[in-house]
């Protein structure tokens, strides 16, 4: 595991662009060379900072989806096409380009192997990231082969996308899933499920967490995140907040 | 209602919305905070004025705008923390807050 760094006051670096991969048509990879970088947690997220030529600024939170452990900082990005920071991140941005950055981010919204499980996580869209820096967490920290260690840490993932071409991460997924039986991966489509689906097709629902979730006396570890009405809903649904 | 836990946190992502008047989870503020104190603040808790709920700053609604953000409590709505930056200062309202406890540890 990956020292915590000590607490200090946050500023402004500048980060490297190794290289920028496609996730789905409107989402790409980033993976960042940052001097200086003090390590993060799983969850935890940057600012993003861009200035014009006028001087003009745009500040936006994007999360970090590599795992403490990977060697490069990866935040994945998902293009809006109204925004006016993520057009230039996903379309502009080219390797050996500079990127000005600040985190790690959060400490509320954060998860590593000490915690515990079973981890319950579930995400819409690019809510997915920051639930991705954390199902790539438990898998470096647990050795392949060491069974009984996932064994102790279930994890379980519920993944709503509105089509099969939109979910991010899904050939990594189901890569994991396949190698490890402690680690579920379930997706349901919103609006344009591929010929022969036969997940669920709907937003997720009281119905879907009864069916998906741990119940509470195995007290799970929950982690939702997604845009404002999912995550409000969800959370409503499952939990009383801590 | 069936509860199925209470170790559930939760947080928006906005990535690229346009922050008018849109509501966000304190977890969007940790950034800003971070301008103003050392640690982090989004897993400490921060119990209402207005109401007495005590929550993880992170679980607060948070309503970003241009120049800082309104962060209100998810009970009664009442106004926690306001934080606005000037192109020369930082500044932080507190005063929904009776009181605000943060770990001790590094």
């Amino acid at each position: 595991m990956t020292a915590r760094a000590p607490a200090t006051r946050i500023e402004w670096r500048l980060a490297t662009v190794v290289d920028a991969l496609p996730e789905t048509p409107s989402t790409r990879t980033l993976r960042l060379d940052v001097p200086g970088w003090p390590g993060h947690r799983a969850g935890q997220h940057v600012d993003v900072r861009l200035t014009a030529q006028d001087g003009y600024q745009a500040e936006r939170s994007y999360s970090i989806a590599s795992a403490p452990e990977d060697d490069k900082l990866a935040l994945t990005v998902e293009r809006l096409d109204d925004g006016e920071v993520s057009p230039y991140l996903t379309e502009e941005l080219r390797a050996g380009d500079k990127l000005e950055l600040r985190g790690p981010i959060g400490g509320y919204f954060v998860w590593d192997v000490p915690i515990g499980g079973p981890l319950f996580l579930v995400g819409g869209g690019s809510g997915i990231v920051p639930l991705m820096a954390m199902i790539r967490h438990r898998n470096s920290c647990l050795a392949a082969g060491d069974r009984e260690a996932r064994k102790k840490l279930p994890a379980r993932l519920l993944y709503s996308s509105r089509g099969w071409d939109e979910v991010i991460y899904r050939d990594e997924l189901a890569a994991l899933a396949a190698k490890d039986p402690t680690l579920e991966v379930v997706h349901t489509l919103t609006r344009n499920p591929p010929d022969g689906w036969t997940g669920f097709h709907r937003r997720i629902d009281r119905a879907m967490l009864d069916e998906v979730a741990w119940p509470a006396s195995d007290n799970p570890r929950v982690f939702v995140c997604g845009p404002t009405p999912l995550v409000e809903a969800v959370a409503s649904t499952l939990v009383d907040p801590v | 209602m069936k509860k199925t836990t209470k170790q559930s946190r939760a947080r928006s992502a906005a990535g690229d919305r346009p922050v008018d008047s849109l509501r966000l989870d304190g977890n969007a503020a940790a950034g800003m905070l971070r301008e103003v104190f050392v640690p982090d603040l989004t897993a400490g808790r921060a119990k209402c004025a207005g109401c007495g709920t005590t929550r993880s700053i992170g679980a607060l609604h948070v309503y970003s705008h241009g120049m800082g953000m309104v962060v209100r409590c998810p009970a009664c709505d009442g106004v926690v923390l306001r934080v606005a930056r000037t192109p020369t200062r930082v500044w932080l309202d507190a005063r929904g807050a009776i009181s605000i406890v943060i770990s001790g540890e590094n």
